[in-house]
């Protein structure tokens, strides 16, 4: 195992007024990682990665990329936010999005040329998108706007990156292409920070896992931390009354955790983390 | 006037060619730079930034008592900027949602503007007159010396989009990737937000405060009808602006005493009404001809497939059938008639006696490859 820390948090702390929506959250992840991040709705998921990534005020804490601060590290640092945070019915195409993702190598002022597009076509290409790329962006699928917002990611070359919910709202195949992506990043000793939502294909997809809610419940290898102990501490003792009835209702957690739509992410029965283990690391 | 008249004039008449010089200058800045407004979604920061101006323009009047555009854009400038800190104060520190804070600031700096405009005019003071102009615009009173400060100040807010166009349409599209790339999206917002200060700024002599921002907003509109890239958006935009402010003054030029704003204003709503209807892909007019002709075919197919059914039950499938009985079935009584003739046309039905249609062997054969689709 690589025994460099490519991601360190200590201590991070958002709030909004008077209520904390992370709490002294630490986070040790060693580089060729594929981490996802769990969770109930309201967790402070999508809140962890900006944070780390400074899209928003933190009151406390530190993050490192590779040992040195973030603000220091940007180049290495790749971001795929949430497919519904931007207007698809923008003006734009396809190639023009997936170019965005060489601006920050190219600085102020200077404009996209040959190199950029060459680079945006093979990001295309090998989302399979490269038909695509002449297409206005309102005409794409939910998968193809991810996969678009993938290749934009691919071209910044980063060594970490962090994707918030990238399955969401793609169809089975898609997902699975999708994945087959995150573990060639892996092969090639990059760390992927992934948002995750379906807690079942966890274990077959990530290698590590990090239980939030508000505070870090647990992270580290799915094989040491995905059990049901730490599930239950994280979902609000939900996942066990679902395991006892194997059926969806589900009690009332104590940690905010509100909408009945949680049950539907939880399996009747959460993986074991012995019966399956996850795949061998390279 | 005649048209030829006028279009000599445009050209060779000194005022005619002043006015319409200044009102192309503020159509393309104000298009160009109420794009990016308007994909921001922040169109309606543009109509509380021009009423917010207001009481700008007439306090660095009070203060100064010079009537140079320079100083009267220069205080439209301040208090514009000051009214949209205001609303981001308000935003931020009440419980009171942008949009009402928009419409507070708006409301109150125009409401004190006119009050100012109305105690300046119990003066007898013969300066203050021409200040009401800029209530609803007059293009007409527009000099050399307003035209090349207009110029000079649009010119450089053009420029700097064009400078910052990459980072611009970053911010626009996604400003959080943007930030995690580290340009320092803040900044960029309130450059940007500056630009738009600016073409509002200088338009306000020509078409005044109140419809102002129907310079930012309608000129956009109409140009997104067309395009799906951000550069030509962008340009058409400029275009239209420049169109309606061109167009609009030679109008009012014609009538004594028409406010140039509305015309200007009535010329881009024209613009943009066209735009909505005709534009190529986007048109309204398009997709409801498109509607139309799917409708029909449908309808038609309809029709074959029932007169093949009534058919089926004598032993002839070509057997003629009356056309109020196939209105009776229901494909919709309207259009049966012109369905049937459709259908004639491309040979698939014939006419019989009486108002009777019936199959052709070609059409029985059609109905049959239509009705086994379905199954």
């Amino acid at each position: 195992m690589n025994e460099q820390l490519s991601i360190e948090v200590t201590d991070l702390t958002v709030a909004y007024g008077e209520k904390p929506v992370l709490w002294d959250v630490d986070l040790s992840v060693p580089a060729g990682t594929l981490m996802a991040i769990v969770g109930p709705n309201g967790a402070g998921k999508t809140t962890l990665i900006k944070a780390i990534l400074n899209l928003i005020p933190t009151a406390a804490g530190q993050v490192l990329i590779y040992g040195q601060p973030y603000t220091e590290q940007r180049h290495r640092v790749g971001y795929v936010p949430q497919r519904g945070s931007v207007d698809w019915d923008f003006p734009t195409s396809v190639l023009d999005v997936v170019m965005m993702g060489r601006y920050g190598a190219l600085g102020w002022f200077k404009r996209p040329g040959t190199k950029e597009r060459q680079m945006a076509l093979e990001a295309l290409a090998k989302v399979g998108m490269q038909d695509y790329a002449p297409r206005q962006i309102s005409q794409l699928s939910g998968g193809q706007q991810q996969r678009t917002f993938l290749a934009r990611a691919l071209v910044q070359d980063a060594q970490v990156y962090f994707m918030d919910e990238p399955f969401q709202g793609v169809d089975a195949t898609t997902e699975r292409a999708i994945v087959e992506l995150l573990k060639e990043l892996r092969a090639a000793g990059k760390t992927v920070v992934v948002v995750h939502h379906d807690l079942q294909t966890v274990p077959e997809y990530f290698d590590w896992v990090t239980l939030l809610n508000v505070r870090r419940i647990a992270s580290g290898p799915v094989s040491a931390v995905f059990t049901d102990e730490n599930l239950r501490l994280t979902y609000g003792g939900r996942v066990a009354f679902l395991e006892r009835n194997g059926n969806g209702v589900g009690e009332q957690g104590d940690r905010g955790v509100g909408e009945s739509a949680v049950a539907s992410h939880i399996s009747p029965t959460p993986p074991r983390p012995h019966a399956s283990t996850p795949q061998p690391r390279r | 006037m005649d048209f030829f008249q006028l279009f000599h004039d445009l050209f060779f008449d000194y005022t005619l060619r002043t006015v319409a010089l200044g009102a192309a200058t503020l159509g393309i800045v104000s298009g160009a730079l109420g794009s990016f407004a308007m994909l921001r979604r922040q169109s309606l920061l543009g109509d509380a930034m021009s009423h917010a101006a207001l009481p700008g323009v007439v306090l660095a009047f009070m203060l100064t008592g010079l009537k140079t555009p320079l100083v009267l854009m220069l205080g439209a400038t301040v208090a514009g900027i000051t009214g949209i800190l205001l609303m981001v104060a308000i935003n931020r520190y009440t419980r009171i949602k942008e949009d009402s804070a928009l419409g507070i600031v708006l409301s109150v700096f125009f409401g004190f503007g006119l009050l100012l405009l109305t105690f300046l005019q119990r003066n007898p003071d013969a300066r203050q007159a021409g200040l009401n102009k800029f209530l609803f615009g007059q293009a007409a009173t527009l000099l050399t010396q307003d035209v090349v400060t207009m110029a000079i100040f649009g010119g450089v807010a053009l420029l700097l989009m064009l400078l910052f166009w990459k980072e611009f349409k970053l911010l626009s599209f996604d400003r959080d990737f943007g930030a995690s790339l580290g340009f320092p999206m803040q900044w960029l917002e309130i450059l940007i937000t500056t630009l738009l200060v600016i073409a509002i700024v200088i338009g306000l002599q020509a078409v005044g405060v109140v419809l102002m921002s129907a310079m930012v907003v309608a000129p956009a509109a109409a140009a997104r009808q067309w395009t799906n890239r951000l550069g030509w958006m962008v340009a058409i935009a400029a275009g239209f602006g420049a169109l309606a402010g061109v167009s609009g003054t030679l109008i009012s030029s014609l009538g004594s005493g028409l406010s140039t704003g509305p015309v200007i204003v009535l010329c881009i709503s024209t613009i943009v009404v066209i735009s909505l209807l005709f534009a190529t892909n986007r048109g309204l007019f398009w997709r409801w001809l498109y509607q139309q002709r799917n409708r029909r075919k449908l309808h038609a197919k309809q029709v074959l497939s029932n007169l093949y059914l009534m058919a089926s039950q004598h032993a002839e499938p070509t057997h003629p059938h009356a056309i109020t009985a196939l209105k009776v079935m229901g494909a919709g009584e309207r259009g049966v008639r012109y369905s049937l003739q459709v259908l004639a046309e491309e040979g698939l039905v014939r006419p019989a006696q009486g108002d009777q249609w019936a199959l052709t062997p070609a059409g029985v054969d059609a109905a049959r490859a239509l009705l086994h689709n379905e199954a």
